[in-house]
């Protein structure tokens, strides 16, 4: 069948007659199978900026990093911090996903796959904009061949295959299931979703063999995710330029990975549950519950930027306060400050208050806290590098249209393959949510109330049931129309 | 083998800049446009920094003494790369383009240099740099491009190698009469114009070699040298 088919058919092929998928499941489908107007709309606005972007990747190619506006003793730029900002992105997406389901936290279920989509889709553009940034990119892979075990550069490449490759294998695995159910329940295209469903036939021992292995998984993820994060803050700390030179950037860079991560997922949520009319799946209380995190997370943010600076500024040494002087009040502090409201002043209005921690108020949050981000990413990186210690050289940085450009493709193309991977499988996982309904019937009846609060232990404090069976989320989806 | 290093009298050097000049031509270092250098983009593998004497780096930024009453002096601070002891820009390369060669002089391989700029963000000394665009003469001075260099293409990140070229030569004569290389037959560019001699260079490690009595003079002294760095560039302090 090819993939112009705009519904899902009617029909089910002949075999075993399995039951028609209850609406919900419908209606999770269905991105799969069809794509609307505003798709093609943003398709088109998406590649032309994508277009757009190329050329003036081209352009660099053949001049050179010239056409950035980098220079010495300015040597990195736009394209480093963008690098750590996206793959901060993609750390978290996999990292609540493992930590959910080691936790057993049954609300889970209808985000995972959304998350996981994050991680995937920015791991790339990630490792993109470090191709960007060297000046010989078609030596690359020089790294691999005549990697220097000394270099926290090749600790990092090692880092991100690790990474990639454990989180592809995670990703995938707990997509099987909802491959085999495409090629199986409703064919469309059929040879892709037929190999990539391998042969599962969804027996009760392939089950049990696929969820011990997704648990070792996750327990294998949380520290690859840790390590990947900190090797990134290694490459700047292990130098000895002043305030890059500092232990905290370890775990600067882990919190604020996972804290920019989950601000994209919430932003991702919102528009998922909008576009696809998923209001019953994805419903308050998974925004409740990230944004509670979250505002953990701004606490943790903001104690330790105040921590880092203050140590910074107590010592007075004149290297490390000409650059605090950059932040707090010179060229800037625009973007430093711009972090502080956007980290931590945004969020703790928004999310400390229960009347605004829904999913309007996590729009306005997730936005902040992404642009605050990407300020203080922008922060770690080039004050320092204008403030070498050499008192002869300032620099100073304006970055081109060039690396506008590219950033703005970046984030296009990125827009764009999260979209592309909502339409390959359900951005919902189909057979986590029904093994969650079957297991949620069964707890209930053995023993009810045992498993109340499940995840952070959060759920006490809710409005009305504090546990929702997922055949609530059924009904909820049903009615949701 | 002898350990190369330099020393630099400050007290001698007038800032004329012909060790710039010198390095530039003798390592075909291409002439920029005026645009280039405003965009700090200029290559000099050596480098005269200026200071105004009664201007302190307060906080690495310039204070102004306006109301300072005399006339201020100049002081220049010569600076080509520092080729440490214990070098921090070659250990975080991923890919072995710098190396810390075993005659001391810190060396980079510009057909396995990817361009990330790791070891620019760690010399502590600003000291290497990196090749913005594809060099350009003009056909005049073509011919004056010195054939012991190789050009550096665009994307790579170059630096001073005390004129590693003239070593090489150097070694081959002293191979070929088979005896170990003396004592100021290898000599860098910008020692040779030095029209003050402010520069020495030769074996540190032969005490009896003038380099070797000027680095253990009182008056010497290294940049950022409590970075443990040991760079072999010494500098000897202005007479006052």
């Amino acid at each position: 069948m090819s993939s112009s088919a705009s519904q899902i058919p009617e029909t089910t092929p002949d075999d075993g007659n399995p039951p028609p998928l209850p609406e919900w499941a419908q209606r999770v489908l269905s991105p799969v199978y069809s794509a609307g107007r505003s798709f093609k709309f943003w398709t088109v606005v998406l590649l032309s900026i994508g277009a757009w972007s190329l050329y003036a990747y081209w352009l660099q190619l053949t001049r050179g990093l010239e056409v950035t506006g980098l220079n010495r003793p300015v040597y990195w730029g736009f394209y480093i911090s963008n690098y750590v900002f996206f793959i901060g992105i993609s750390q978290a997406g996999i990292l609540l996903s493992a930590i959910l389901r080691i936790w057993g936290a049954d609300w889970r279920r209808p985000i995972m796959r959304a998350a996981e989509g994050l991680t995937l889709v920015a791991m790339a553009f990630g490792v993109i904009n470090i191709v960007f940034d060297l000046g010989r990119p078609e030596r690359s892979h020089f790294m691999m061949i005549h990697g220097n075990i000394e270099s926290p550069l090749f600790w990092d490449s090692i880092a991100i295959s690790v990474f990639s490759l454990v989180s592809i294998a995670y990703i995938y695995l707990a997509m099987i299931p909802d491959l085999a159910y495409i090629r199986d329940r409703y064919p469309h295209v059929r040879w892709l979703y037929g190999l990539l469903a391998l042969n599962w036939k969804g027996t009760e021992r392939q089950k049990r063999i696929l969820d011990r292995i997704l648990y070792g998984m996750a327990l294998l993820i949380l520290p690859v995710a840790v390590t990947f994060d900190t090797v990134v803050s290694w490459v700047f700390s292990l130098t000895i330029q002043p305030m890059w030179h500092t232990a905290i950037f370890a775990p600067i860079f882990v919190i604020g990975a996972f804290f920019s991560g989950l601000a994209a997922l919430l932003l991702v949520l919102a528009l998922l549950r909008k576009v696809y009319h998923l209001e019953g799946i994805i419903r308050p209380r998974h925004f409740d519950y990230i944004g509670r995190l979250l505002l953990v997370l701004t606490l943790i943010w903001g104690y330790f930027q105040f921590t880092e600076n203050l140590t910074s500024y107590y010592g007075n040494e004149p290297i490390h306060i000409a650059i605090l002087n950059a932040k707090l009040t010179g060229a800037y502090a625009y973007a430093f400050w711009g972090s502080v409201v956007g980290c931590f002043i945004v969020p703790i209005l928004v999310l400390s208050r229960k009347k605004t921690r829904n999913v309007n108020g996590s729009l306005i949050a997730s936005v902040a806290i992404l642009i605050g981000m990407w300020l203080e990413r922008y922060t770690i990186v080039i004050p320092t590098l204008v403030n070498p210690r050499m008192a002869y050289d300032r620099g100073f940085y304006d970055p081109t249209w060039v690396e506008w450009s590219l950033f703005a493709g970046c984030t296009a193309f990125f827009i764009y393959a999260y979209m592309l991977y909502t339409k390959f499988v359900p951005i919902v996982s189909l057979w986590e949510l029904e093994e969650g309904i079957r297991a949620g019937v069964n707890e209930i009846e053995d023993e009810t109330g045992i498993e109340r609060g499940l995840g952070f232990g959060l759920g006490e404090d809710l409005d009305g049931p504090s546990y929702d069976t997922l055949d609530e989320t059924v009904y909820a989806g049903k009615r949701g129309k | 083998m002898p350990r190369w290093g330099m020393t630099i009298d400050l007290s001698k050097c007038t800032g004329c800049a012909s060790c710039m000049v010198a390095c530039k031509v003798e390592n075909n270092l291409p002439i920029q446009k005026p645009e280039v250098i405003l965009q700090s983009r200029d290559i000099s593998w050596m480098e005269i920094l200026p200071m105004k004497e009664g201007e302190g780096f307060e906080g690495g930024h310039a204070e102004e003494h306006s109301d300072h009453e005399e006339p201020s002096r100049m002081r220049y601070l010569p600076r080509p790369c520092m080729h440490c002891d214990d070098p921090p820009c070659v250990k975080v390369c991923p890919v072995y383009a710098t190396t810390l060669d075993k005659d001391g002089i810190v060396s980079q391989i510009y057909d396995r240099c990817i361009g990330c700029r790791y070891c620019t963000n760690n010399c502590p000394y600003t000291a290497k740099l990196f090749v913005w665009n594809t060099p350009e003469w003009p056909d005049e001075m073509m011919a004056g491009i010195n054939p012991d260099v190789s050009v550096r293409p665009k994307g790579v990140v170059e630096k001073c190698t005390f004129c590693h070229h003239r070593l090489q030569r150097a070694s081959e004569q002293a191979k070929a009469e088979g005896r170990p290389i003396k004592d100021g037959e290898f000599l860098p560019a910008c020692l040779e114009v030095c029209p003050t001699q402010a520069i020495l260079f030769g074996d540190l490690d032969d005490p009896s070699t003038p380099v070797a009595r000027a680095a253990a003079s009182p008056r010497a002294f290294r940049e950022l040298e409590d970075l443990g760095t040991k760079p072999k560039v010494f500098y000897l302090k202005e007479d006052y």
